[in-house]
C-alpha cells in the first residue's frame, strides 16, 4: 500500500474510476456536485466588497454570488483542499514541481520565464472568463454535467476541446511532432 | 455580502475532504501537468481523455442508477444557454491551451509547486472580476440565445435516459479502447 501511494503515476482508468465514484459520493452523501469556478467569483466578490460594498451590491452578478451566510462554503473548501491534495500527492511521490518551464512550452516558445508568466496570467484570465460565460468549467460542466446528460454541459465540453485543439495547434506548431 | 467567513462547518469539512481526494487523484493521474493537458490538445497524449471518459461513464451509471433506486432525488444540471456555452467553452479551451491548466487542475498544480500555475490563478481571479463587470450586458444579450432551460440530451433530442446511458457507456468504452497510444501508470488493468 505504501509502495502504491509512492508511485508517481497511477493508471488514468483508475483515476477516472476514482473521480466517477467520488462524484457519486458527493451526490449521495452531500447533495453536491464537483465544481470549481463559482468559487473564484465568490472570492473576487468578497475581495471587492472589502474595498467597495456598494460596487458589489450594485452588480447583480457579484451580488448573487456573495449571498449566503459565509464566504467559505462546500465548494470553496473543496477548491482550497484541491491544492492540499495536489501537494500531498506530489510530496508522497517525491514529484514536487517548481519554477522549471514545461517541456512542450520550451520547445515552441523558448526559455523566457517572463514570457511564460505573462502568458500564464492571460491564459488564466481567458480560462475563467470563458468558464463564467459558459456557466461552469472542466469540472462542473465537463464531468458533473456531462454525466447527468445535460445538454449545456456537452455543448460546453465540445467547445472547450474545439477551442483548445485549434489554439494548441497554432501556439505549439513549432514543437516537434 | 457575507456575514461571516465560514458557512455551515459540516459542509465545509465535507467539501475539504472531497477536495483533498479530488486533488490527490488529479495530481496522481498526471492531468494537473501542462505537458499532459497541452499534449492532449495536440492529440499526442490521451491521458486527459482517458481520465475524463472513465469518470463520465462511471458517474453516469452511478448517478442514474441511484436515481432509479430512489437514493437521490434527481439530476441538478445547469440551464442551456447554447451561445454562451459555446463561446465560453471555446474561450476556456483557448485559455487552457495558453495556460496549460483548467481551473481545477490549476489549483492542484499550484499545490504541487508549479510556479506558472500560481500566476495562472491570479489571472483566473482577474478573469472572474472582468466577467462580473460584463455579465449585465451578457445577461441581456448572448445569454438569451439558445436559452432552453435545464434540458438534458434525452429531454431535448428524444430517446430514453436508459438508452442514452447505455449508449454513452458503449461509445465511451469503444473510444477508450480505440484511443491510440498506451495508458501509462500503476494500478488497474493497463
Amino acid at each position: 500500500m505504501t509502495h502504491f501511494l509512492r508511485r508517481p503515476r497511477w493508471s488514468p482508468y483508475l483515476v477516472g474510476l476514482g473521480i466517477g465514484l467520488l462524484s457519486c459520493v458527493t451526490f449521495l452523501a452531500m447533495d453536491k456536485q464537483l465544481g470549481v469556478s463559482t468559487t473564484f467569483v465568490r472570492a473576487v466578490g468578497a475581495a471587492e466588497g472589502l474595498v467597495s460594498p456598494e460596487h458589489v451590491s450594485n452588480n447583480a452578478y457579484l451580488a448573487s454570488h456573495t449571498k449566503g451566510s459565509g464566504l467559505i462554503d462546500w465548494q470553496f473548501a473543496l477548491v482550497l483542499f484541491l491544492a492540499v491534495g495536489g501537494f500531498l500527492s506530489a510530496w508522497l511521490a517525491r514529484s514536487r514541481r517548481g519554477p522549471e518551464l514545461p517541456a512542450l512550452w520550451k520547445e515552441s516558445l523558448g526559455e523566457s520565464r517572463v514570457r511564460r508568466h505573462v502568458f500564464a496570467f492571460l491564459g488564466g484570465a481567458l480560462v475563467m472568463w470563458g468558464a463564467r460565460l459558459a456557466g461552469g468549467c472542466t469540472s462542473g460542466h465537463g464531468i458533473s454535467g456531462t454525466m447527468q446528460l445535460a445538454l449545456s454541459s456537452w455543448v460546453t465540453l465540445a467547445a472547450i476541446f474545439a477551442g483548445g485543439v485549434v489554439a494548441a495547434r497554432l501556439l505549439y506548431a513549432r514543437g516537434r511532432a | 455580502m457575507f456575514e461571516q467567513l465560514v458557512s455551515d462547518p459540516n459542509a465545509v469539512l465535507l467539501g475539504a475532504l472531497t477536495g483533498l481526494v479530488f486533488g490527490f487523484l488529479l495530481e496522481r493521474g498526471n492531468v494537473s501537468r501542462f505537458d499532459t493537458i497541452v499534449g492532449q490538445l495536440l492529440l499526442r497524449d490521451h491521458t486527459m481523455l482517458r481520465v475524463m471518459l472513465t469518470a463520465i461513464v462511471v458517474g453516469s451509471v452511478g448517478v442514474h442508477g441511484m436515481i432509479q433506486l430512489g437514493w437521490i432525488d434527481g439530476i441538478a444540471i445547469k440551464g442551456a444557454q447554447l451561445a454562451a456555452n459555446a463561446l465560453g467553452g471555446a474561450t476556456l479551451g483557448v485559455g487552457m491551451a495558453v495556460l496549460g491548466y483548467c481551473p481545477g487542475t490549476g489549483v492542484v498544480a499550484a499545490g504541487a509547486g508549479s510556479r506558472d500555475a500560481w500566476t495562472g490563478l491570479l489571472g483566473m481571479l482577474a478573469g472572474a472580476a472582468v466577467y462580473a463587470e460584463l455579465d449585465p450586458w451578457f445577461a441581456q444579450n448572448l445569454l438569451q440565445v439558445g436559452a432552453l432551460g435545464k434540458v438534458t440530451l434525452p429531454g431535448e433530442l428524444g430517446g430514453s435516459t436508459l438508452g442514452w446511458v447505455v449508449g454513452l457507456v458503449g461509445v465511451g468504452i469503444a473510444l477508450l479502447a480505440l484511443l491510440p497510444g498506451r495508458a501509462r501508470g500503476t494500478g488497474a488493468a493497463t
